[in-house]
């Protein structure tokens, strides 16, 4: 196999409570709490879960968005986590993201076409004005836009459209990576589909890697090759999606499968009701993070957390049971 | 409610033209008082910046014998006790009432604006610092303070400027120096808040450097508060300077500011009214108006008031 | 005779552009102890058509200009808020999206179902606290009789719509709406709640109007589906008919657009996405409003409207394609 685009090996992130007269450390969020994963070129890695359990955090460190607190991250051979000032901006250029809310990612204040000027003029890579509005142009028509739009503020488009110039901005820099944080969960039913297409035409024109971060199981199945389940800043089962779908492993993957809505009343699944709500990530459970939920954990669940082991196939279970 | 989110655009760009600044001068001009205001302060300025091209009476012209008069074709403002034309004297001094009330809401928004934005992005002591030197300026006593300050500067800074030159800056600096504190608040709150917004953390996965992501995307933004706060600042310092001259501490008595004018007339009060009524009522309609114009600018320029 | 039936509501809102018509001659019946779903996306105009109901829209800007709401046989339209009040929470209850921002943050969740309780039967504090516990027993909130006496901030999301439920249901209303009462929500959590509801309907045989985008969601839930687009009902059938035999090319797209879990073979295949945005509803063109989306359209369509009509037992729909047939 060649080397992944991406490797995550044991990432963590903690962010520090404050509190008291002094704003002293009172404790730890355990937001991404030892995470490793790779991303292959030209693949798609959705990353599900639930809120809270540290999935759009770990997209942001992988761009150093967020300053991990420990792991490795490595991008195309080389480690980013030593990067810093220069080296970090031109490290940037390979690795894009696109948001949740396409109303609060766009300066309202800026044209689109300034939006999308923008890079070019951050990196030096355009500089002569007219290239840029070229630039600017045809990446609008690749998003589905025209060209005119380019002098129109964000307020004037709709969240669909939107959404497609944060795509444009995100494919300024010719990235080979882009991380996208619940692109569609902010957009009407009938609109997701549109950028769901747009995007995954795109990663066929431009041979694009994603880390697709939502918590719509149904579409991260969709676009995803792979699919990385979340709990409480650990990732508990990765495998292919149609394996994970069909066979899940880990009895949460199989909870929040069955918790799904399926637009089909003749549809009878049988449910896995889960009780009770996900502990708080400031002092999570010892041992395996789901165990105050799970319908099957045994005495050593409270102890010991399971590795994420590979069972058959690239099918990875964080379970004592699986 | 429910029904007010449905208001939101969601279909096809619309007008063409649009720009933000475009719909903020629409919605101010859905303010009506704001309006009339806007009207009102810009005749004000013109009077005072073209008046002396058209009324060419010297300030300074006394007649002793016409003391006290009240409006009359000749004077139609009436005369003070020397003789001298409160019109001409008026136009004069609200050329330095407006200009002190401009240049010390520009020293206030300045220095606001830059202590603000510099506690707004740090995230260590320096953001702590500034804002206790902001706290720590609020709970000074403003007016002792403001005396004082003149006492101990006023006569090195006119043997640098001239005394008209000297008192401008002194006051001007005084006052603006003493009112930075809540545009600096409002600006760290803003900063506080829209480098956490999205488009900024955008524009830094783009690798955009601190700088640029300050002028580009969190000041724009952050400038609405500001202009508005600006605005009620120009109105705090012309009250200001009045109540420096009115207590004999701002502009020599050869310098007729509308408040220096008040000060001369307070002691012809029952014989001659009409000398006190025209200066205080250019400071009333001046100080009235800004902060029409500053309601105006704030409906216009909230963006989360439908109107 | 139905439960609850609008006929020709029209809610519209003046702003600083026009007038524009989020409720534009909607007809909705439901009978009792029946789950309606109305499904649409945002500003189809679900969720004022909800809250016209109780009047819990802004007026002004808002402004019920015609249509009937008869409850019980009673017109609600003319009704003045105050006499709303006894029909509020006695008669039909309400869950909304967000609880957090429709429960008083400073009194404790106890005092809010209590006073409302108390507000519409005779019964004394104790008793009405008692009932108070009773409730949250009921919608399974851990430790109820200690729980009671705690503030909104203190329950987590999940929770604080159990609590809303709670409300609700308390005085044993004859009618709950319930406006996208888990999109708020975790699909664990939502799975939870519908339950709950489901659960709540069986036990006190209430009439429950869900309003909710998500297809999911309706499949699940819903005995009846009305469908609605900018400001109007554009299908309406029971939800296996609706499911099975979708007719309006809408209500077709809605479906078709999502991903779906359930089936082996739609992985991977291309979406069908419906193009352009949801119209602004000032000024629409004449004709149907959902024409300039519809892959369909003839020109008849951006002239006259199409008129909701009856294609099967049970099975309405608002479109032209139907008439050639």
């Amino acid at each position: 196999m060649s080397e992944p685009l991406l490797r995550v090996s044991n990432l963590k992130k903690h962010f520090p409570v404050l509190g008291g007269l002094l704003s002293r450390e009172i404790g730890q969020v355990y937001a991404v709490d030892g995470v490793s994963f790779t991303v292959g070129r030209g693949e798609t890695l959705g990353l599900v879960g639930e809120s809270g359990c540290g999935k759009s955090t770990t997209g942001r460190c992988v761009l150093r968005l967020i300053e991990p607190t420990s792991g490795e991250v490595v991008f195309d051979g080389q480690s980013v986590m030593g990067l810093g000032g220069g080296d970090l901006r031109a490290m940037r250029r390979n690795m894009q993201l696109v948001f949740q809310d396409p109303f609060a990612s766009l300066n309202p204040r800026m044209t689109v076409g300034a939006i999308l000027a923008e890079p070019f003029i951050i990196h030096g890579t355009v500089t002569s004005p007219s290239e840029r509005e070229d630039r600017v142009a045809s990446l609008l028509v690749k998003v589905g836009l025209k060209a005119e739009h380019m002098r129109r503020y964000p307020h004037e488009f709709s969240g669909g459209q939107r959404q497609r110039i944060a795509i444009a901005r995100a494919l300024t820099l010719e990235p080979k990576l882009i991380v996208c944080d619940e692109p569609v969960s902010a957009l009407d039913v009938s609109i997701q589909a549109q950028v769901i297409n747009l995007l995954e035409d795109l990663q066929a024109e431009l041979n694009l890697t994603y880390l697709f971060v939502a918590h719509d199981l149904s579409v991260v199945e969709h676009i995803s090759d792979r699919v990385a389940v979340m709990y409480l800043g650990r990732i508990v089962e990765l495998a292919k999606a149609s394996d994970l779908y069909r066979n899940p492993q880990h009895p949460y993957t199989r909870a929040l499968l069955s918790a799904v809505p399926v637009p089909d009343p003749k549809a009878k699944r049988e449910r896995i009701r889960l009780k009770g709500d996900v502990p708080s990530p400031m002092n999570p459970p010892k041992g395996c993070h789901f165990h105050t939920r799970c319908p099957i954990a045994e005495e050593r669940c409270k102890q010991t957390s399971p590795e994420l082991r590979e069972g058959s196939n690239g099918h990875f279970v964080a379970c004592h049971l699986a | 409610m429910a029904g007010l989110t449905l208001a939101s655009p969601s279909a096809e760009p619309q007008r063409r033209g649009y720009s933000p600044w475009r719909e903020t001068w629409r919605r101010y001009r859905r303010h009506r008082p704001a309006v009339v205001s806007a009207v009102l302060l810009l005749l004000l300025i013109a009077a005072v910046v073209l008046g002396p091209f058209a009324w060419r009476v010297s300030i300074s012209d006394m007649d002793v014998v016409a003391g006290l008069q009240g409006p009359s074709l000749a004077h139609p403002f009436g005369t003070d006790d020397l003789g001298q034309d409160i019109l001409a004297r008026m136009i004069y001094g609200g050329r330095i009432s407006l200009a002190v009330g401009l240049a010390a809401m520009l020293v206030s928004v300045f220095v606001g604006t830059l202590i603000g934005a510099l506690a707004g992005m740090s995230r260590g002591a320096l953001g702590y610092a500034l804002m206790w030197l902001t706290d720590l300026f609020l709970s000074l006593p403003q007016l002792p303070l403001l005396l004082m300050l003149i006492y101990l500067f006023r006569d090195g800074l006119k043997a640098v400027f001239g005394p008209e030159g000297g008192i401008f800056i002194l006051i001007v600096l005084v006052i603006g120096g003493l009112r930075w504190m809540p545009v600096a608040r409002l600006v760290r709150a803003q900063f506080l808040s829209l480098r956490e917004k999205e488009f900024v953390e955008a524009a830094r996965a783009l690798g955009a450097s601190p700088v640029r992501q300050v002028v580009r995307h969190i000041l724009p933004n952050a400038l609405g508060p500001v202009i508005i706060a600006g605005t009620i600042d120009v109105a705090a310092a012309i009250i200001a300077e009045s109540t420096l001259s009115f207590l004999g501490l701002g502009f020599p008595p050869d310098t007729p500011t509308w408040g220096r004018i008040l000060y001369d007339a307070k002691d012809f009060l029952d014989i001659g009214p009409h000398w006190a009524l025209f200066p205080g009522g250019a400071i009333f309609i001046a100080v009235v108006a800004i902060n029409f114009i500053g309601d105006g600018l704030r409906d216009a320029l909230d963006a989360r008031k439908v109107i | 005779m139905a439960l609850l039936d609008i006929k020709g509501l029209k809610t519209h809102f003046t702003t600083d552009a026009g007038i524009l018509q989020a409720v534009d001659g909607v007809d909705i019946s439901i009978n009792r102890g029946e789950t309606l779903c109305v499904v649409g996306e945002s500003g189809c105009g679900k969720t004022v058509t909800a809250m016209s109901i109780l009047k819990l829209i802004a007026m002004p800007p808002g402004k019920i200009v015609a249509g009937e709401i008869m409850f019980e046989g009673r017109d609600l339209v003319p009704l003045t808020s105050h006499e709303l009040d006894d029909i509020r929470a006695k008669e039909i209850g309400f869950i909304f999206q967000e609880p957090m921002t429709s429960l008083n943050p400073v009194l404790t969740i106890g005092e809010q179902i209590a006073e409302s309780l108390r507000r519409h039967e005779a019964v004394t504090k104790k008793q009405a606290l008692e009932r108070t516990v009773d409730m949250l027993k009921l919608v399974q909130i851990p430790n109820a009789a200690g729980r009671v006496h705690h503030y909104p901030h203190q329950f987590s999301g999940g929770m604080r719509q159990r609590v809303m439920i709670a409300m609700a249901l308390a005085c044993r209303p004859k009618l709950v709406i319930a406006d996208e009462p888990t999109t708020a929500l975790d699909v664990t959590i939502q799975a939870q709640i519908l339950d709950l509801l489901q659960d709540m309907k069986e036990r006190f045989g209430m009439a429950v109007m869900l309003i909710t985008h998500a297809m999911g969601v309706v499949a699940e839930t819903a005995q009846r589906v009305v469908v609605m687009y900018a400001g109007k009902v554009v299908e309406e059938a029971p939800v296996d008919e609706l499911f099975g035999n979708p007719r309006h090319p809408y209500t077709q797209g809605l479906i078709r657009s999502i991903p779906r879990i359930d089936l082996d073979a739609a992985h991977k295949t291309r979406l069908e996405a419906i193009g352009g945005s949801v119209p602004i509803l000032i000024n629409p063109t004449p004709g149907c409003r959902f024409a300039p989306r519809c892959k369909y359209a003839m020109s008849i369509c951006t002239e006259r409207e199409p008129r909701l009509r009856e294609i099967a037992p049970g099975h309405r729909m608002a479109c032209h394609l139907g008439d050639a047939s």
